[in-house]
């Protein structure tokens, strides 16, 4: 197996205060992985380094399997402005941008793959329904959509079921192990731990520093857990210039 | 008895253009800037950016006075100034906001009010109060062959360089964050709008004045917004909205005798007003009886 993604020493900071510390690793294709940690543990800056939409202050992301626009990237609060005019379709579509650019009309076989990509989250019969009048959970599943028409070698959720009811967590959860038998890379952030138990064999935790990474068994054991909450909140007004080799 | 209504009508209505060569240019060169400001207010309005619209208006008036100093009332010297001064507030505010603390309207704001005042002095370094209202309130019965085809040009090519926008500029207005992660587009998208608004209410203040230009964007676009919900029929309702008020204003003007470009945008004003009221997505009386629910 090859690597998707792998990261040297990586270092991402806000204002030179670091949230990711000295990460290093391999993510192989076809992964499925889950990052958890705490609140402030450099879960979601993680993805957004990755993506490219925070430049590393060390350290680099190599990305091998696709370069970074071509990353499916899910953010924790979308900022989509539902009050826009758009219906369903429309925003699906938008998946399609990478081919169609700022001009190009959706062939007969992009449209086609727009309602499967509906149909497969199952909101078959919304296509004209306007997206502000969605629930959160039907939104969330647009938004998935919209990803399967991506057809990203390599996927980021950042916490994609949060408020989000048990049923539609786990047709989405369908999705995902769909794109894993499809061989992409899905990198997801998640705060449930039995879920990561339960659906991820691989598990990266963070508390700014890398606690363990590996098979999800290994990594969520209780000491492991324990050390991630101590890590955690420590920033430092007066905080030294780290003095680690670069 | 039919005759005389439609004598009447005739006299009301069309006469005025038939007979006027100044009130015909004055309709071409308001309805112009209708049709290329309803798509522009509409994104403006989408955006939340109405505001910001009129602190651009604003933002344009030192580049017209420097214009106005150097050649007098010249239809190029005062495009040219105001288009560099409303373009370089922009990009000023934007990098501000970027590079310091302060957010995109707070910096917006700051440089508005010191064009503005800038503006006022440039001008009274040697205009007469006379030069200092056709610059704040422009004369759209004045348009000369240059300034109309101007107008109509600016107009054509808003409408063109919209239409190749469109789909990046409402993509980066209801999800920037999903646009900026597959493609670069999102900034010139916004550039491409920003400057189109500016070129707009240059074209704008020619005829309706630096202050008012801005309502032919706006008071349409907000009226639509509560006739329907959907993007291309706000459009078409805003851009019927700005052609009827300009004939309208016009109209009032010649029939009561006072200034055209206040009319003008008095008259979106009732529409705006009466849209509230009215309006089938949105409006007052619309939402007022709590009819019966349905079942699901």
């Amino acid at each position: 197996m090859s690597a998707a993604l792998r990261i040297h020493d990586l270092t991402l900071a806000y204002d030179r205060h670091p949230v990711v510390h000295h990460l290093s690793g391999e993510i192989e294709q076809g992964a499925l992985l889950a990052v958890c940690g705490p609140n402030g543990g450099g879960k979601s800056t993680l993805l957004k380094g990755i993506v490219g939409a925070l430049q590393p202050i060390g350290g680099k992301v190599e990305r091998l399997a696709c370069d970074a626009r071509a990353i499916a990237y899910l953010p924790q609060a979308a900022d989509v402005d539902r009050s826009f005019p758009i219906d369903v379709f429309d925003m699906v579509a938008m998946g399609h941008w990478r081919s169609i650019g700022w001009f190009g009309g959706l062939s007969k076989t992009q449209s086609a793959r727009v309602f499967d990509a509906i149909a497969a989250v199952g909101l078959t019969g919304f296509e004209d329904r306007p997206i502000g009048t969605l629930s959160g959970g039907q939104m969330q599943r647009v938004l998935f959509a919209r990803l399967l028409l991506q057809d990203a070698p390599i996927i980021l959720l950042d916490e994609p079921f949060n408020a989000i009811d048990q049923r539609t967590v786990s047709e989405l959860l369908e999705l995902v192990a769909r794109w894993r038998s499809e061989k992409r890379t899905v990198i997801v952030v998640l705060h449930d731990l039995d879920l990561v138990r339960r659906v991820f064999p691989q598990t990266l935790l963070l508390a700014r520093e890398k606690i363990a990474w590996g098979p999800t068994a290994d990594v969520l054991r209780p000491e492991n857990l324990l050390s991630a909450r101590r890590m955690v909140e420590a920033f430092d007004r007066e905080a030294h210039e780290c003095e680690r080799a670069a | 008895m039919r005759a005389r209504s439609v004598s009447m009508f005739y006299d009301l209505l069309i006469a005025p253009f038939i007979e006027f060569e100044f009130m015909r240019r004055a309709l071409v060169g308001a309805s112009a800037l209708a049709l290329a400001g309803s798509p522009l207010g509409v994104f403006l309005l989408l955006r939340r950016m109405s505001l910001t619209g009129d602190a651009m208006a604003h933002a344009i008036l030192p580049g017209a006075a420097v214009g106005y100093l150097i050649a007098g009332l010249s239809l190029p010297a005062m495009t040219i100034g105001g288009l560099a001064a409303g373009l370089s507030v922009a990009l000023l505010s934007g990098l501000v906001a970027r590079f310091t603390a302060l957010r995109e309207d707070a910096s917006l704001a700051g440089f508005y009010l010191m064009s503005l005042a800038l503006g006022v002095t440039i001008l009274s370094l040697r205009g007469s109060s006379v030069d200092l209202l056709h610059v704040l309130f422009g004369n759209v019965l004045a348009l000369d062959e240059d300034t109309l085809l101007f107008l109509a040009g600016v107009s054509n090519f808003t409408l063109l360089a919209l239409a190749a926008g469109y789909r990046a500029l409402a993509m980066e207005t209801l999800d920037p964050g999903f646009l900026s992660s597959v493609s670069k587009a999102g900034g010139p998208a916004q550039v491409l709008f920003l400057s189109l608004v500016v070129l707009n209410l240059v074209a704008g203040f020619h005829a309706l004045g630096t202050l008012l230009a801005v309502g032919i964007m706006i008071l349409p676009a907000a009226s639509a917004r509560l006739w329907s919900p959907d993007i291309t029929r706000m459009t078409l309702i805003a851009a019927l909205i700005g052609l009827v008020s300009s004939a309208a204003g016009l109209l009032l003007s010649y029939h009561f005798n006072l200034p055209p470009g206040p009319l003008i945008v008095l008259t979106a004003g009732v529409w705006h007003v009466a849209s509230m009221i009215f309006g089938l997505s949105g409006g007052y009386l619309r939402r007022l009886p709590p009819r019966r629910h349905l079942e699901a």
